[in-house]
């Protein structure tokens, strides 16, 4: 483990837990740099066009240049707003989603706290998202920022029951809540991941196969909802509401807002990589443990988790050009009486199936 | 409830259609042209900035006529004779220099019809269509290629001709009178007539 390692070397717990606690961001920042450009390159490609060409080859320093634009910015601050709660939103928002990341596994050697109630932690963590967002768009005193929130409240809070379901039938059939234990017992092969049944054997894992392809289905979808990602993106609908409850906000809050965002949504893949596709284990061994160098082990680990989360971001993005955004009815129904059955239905037969 | 299990498949299956397309169009070239590093081809008959090739140009002021908004200022000086001006590419001779001859682009508006009646074809569109300008006066184009002095130096060469001219015909004029008041007293007007015949 990463903190005892540092612990070793220092001598200084303080010391040893700060750098733990800011390794994700160092992981992060470049991580939301990239995926603003990738997001503008793929959404250009997708549309036969070519994106940011200008700044670097092909357009590679674009988000640098957008970042050193924000610096620069002035920090306007509306008369009329609640100043305290404005300011502090985009600080609340950010760190609700970064929290996310003490549990998640970046690696079987680094995880920011090995806790027992992971997942729990982390669906608790990102509901000071809802929170921060709904101060935003209050504070802002802005109609279309408080529209803005509101849909997001209301999406996010809805979205939730159907995450919640499936991870309940993982933890279920698992019976760990540890993101790290649920790592582990994916560990070997492909073909011991929780999307082709997990760790079982026999009829029983054949039986879970398609409730688990299902199950990542809704669990992709409703996590989808809950980072305020097209089809879901009614809450910062540009046409409709301006940029919803980040409308009011200039410089480097609205940066935080964005960062947010992206680190949002590479939570939300992370958490589905590792609940379905075995998190940080690579697919087929390790080169490390063959040519029996250790010290590689946790590197490779760290590569397949990166490569995954990545991976489903970048599906995200493809979503996010190929579908019309959902009108509110149609985003209500569609959880109330698509998701929520069907993940009630899963739950349900894969809780038969693991008594078997 | 076969509807409800028939749209929730329909749904499943039209986004993975939808997937496919974008993924494909992934892949296909992007239509976007870099435009000031790399420009549209234009159509044959584009009508862009006039050029006037002036080594061409016999200064004959029917472009200038033809004009509907009057953009063409042409002003043209008798060339004196011994001056050789060329003749232009199809072989017409030169006989006036050409002093003035501005477009105002500002008024121009592309409409060609300068470009037909000239008879040398030396005014014609060009590409270019780029030439944007801070201020108006910027978008006179002064296509004349002598230089300011030699322009003052032609006027005043026709100028310093035509004085001659007036200065001679006075001189002629009183020769004439003297010589009508001399043959007066011998005989009548005889050698204009024979200049009549001549002529014809």
């Amino acid at each position: 483990m990463m903190y005892d390692w540092l612990y070793n070397l220092t001598g200084n717990s303080i010391l040893s837990m700060f750098i733990v606690s800011l390794l994700p961001l160092l992981f992060l920042l470049p991580f939301a740099l990239f995926a603003v450009l990738a997001e503008r390159k793929v959404s250009a490609h997708m549309q036969d066009r070519l994106g940011p060409m200008r700044t670097g080859y092909h357009g590679i320093l674009q988000t640098i240049a957008d970042i050193i634009k924000l610096l620069q910015k002035e920090d306007l601050v509306a008369s009329a707003t609640d100043k305290t709660l404005f300011n502090f939103a985009p600080l609340l928002v950010f760190a609700g989603s970064y929290g996310a990341f003490a549990a998640i596994p970046f690696s079987g050697f680094f995880i920011g706290s090995k806790i027992d109630l992971g997942i729990i932690f982390i669906v608790g963590i990102t509901g000071l998202v809802v929170a921060g967002i709904l101060m935003a768009g209050w504070a802002s005193n802005n109609k279309y920022s408080l529209l803005g929130a509101m849909r997001s409240a209301a999406q996010i809070i809805s979205y939730e029951i159907p995450t919640l379901m499936i991870i309940l039938t993982i933890v279920m059939l698992t019976g760990t809540l540890s993101l790290y234990d649920l790592s582990e017992m994916q560990t070997a092969y492909f073909w011991n991941w929780m999307i082709l049944g997990g760790p079982a054997v026999g009829l029983q894992k054949i039986l879970l196969i398609p409730f688990m392809m299902m199950g990542c289905l809704i669990i992709y979808t409703s996590t989808l909802a809950e980072v305020n990602r097209t089809p879901f993106d009614i809450p910062e609908a540009e046409s409709e509401l301006v940029s919803g409850y980040h409308t009011e906000y200039s410089g480097m809050k609205f940066a935080m807002f964005f960062m947010a965002e992206y680190t949002n949504m590479f939570a939300v893949s992370a958490i589905v990589s590792i609940m379905f596709f075995g998190g940080y284990q690579s697919p087929f061994g390790y080169l490390g443990n063959t040519l029996g160098w250790t010290w590689l082990v946790p590197i490779e680990q760290f590569f397949w988790f990166a490569s995954k989360g990545l991976f489903f971001v970048l599906v995200q993005m493809w979503l996010r050009w190929t579908l019309p955004r959902f009108r509110v009815d149609q985003l209500m129904a569609f959880c109330w009486k698509y998701l929520i059955p069907f993940s009630f239905v899963i739950l349900l037969l894969v809780g038969l199936i693991s008594l078997m | 409830m076969r509807t409800y299990f028939l749209n929730f498949w329909q749904g499943l299956y039209t986004i993975l259609i939808g997937m496919k397309v974008t993924f494909r169009h992934l892949f296909i070239p992007a239509v976007t042209i870099q435009y000031p590093s790399v420009k549209p081809q234009m159509p044959e008959r584009e009508r862009n900035r006039l050029y006037v090739n002036m080594d061409d140009c016999i200064g004959c002021d029917q472009c200038a006529r033809a004009c509907p908004v009057n953009c063409i200022e042409i002003e043209t000086v008798k060339s004196i004779p011994g001056e050789d001006l060329g003749t232009t590419s199809n072989g017409k001779k030169k006989a006036l220099w050409v002093t003035t001859f501005n477009i105002d682009f500002a008024k121009c508006c592309y409409c060609q019809l300068c470009v037909f009646p000239c008879p040398t074809e030396c005014i014609y569109m060009t590409d270019v269509y780029e030439f944007s300008e801070f201020q108006r006066e910027n978008l006179v184009f002064d296509f004349v290629t002598l230089l300011p002095e030699e322009r003052i130096q032609k006027k005043k060469n026709y100028e310093e001709l035509q004085a001659k001219k007036e200065a001679e015909k006075i001189a002629a004029a009183k020769k004439a009178a003297e010589e009508k008041a001399a043959t007066l007293a011998n005989k009548p007007v005889e050698p204009k007539q024979e200049n009549k015949e001549e002529n014809k």
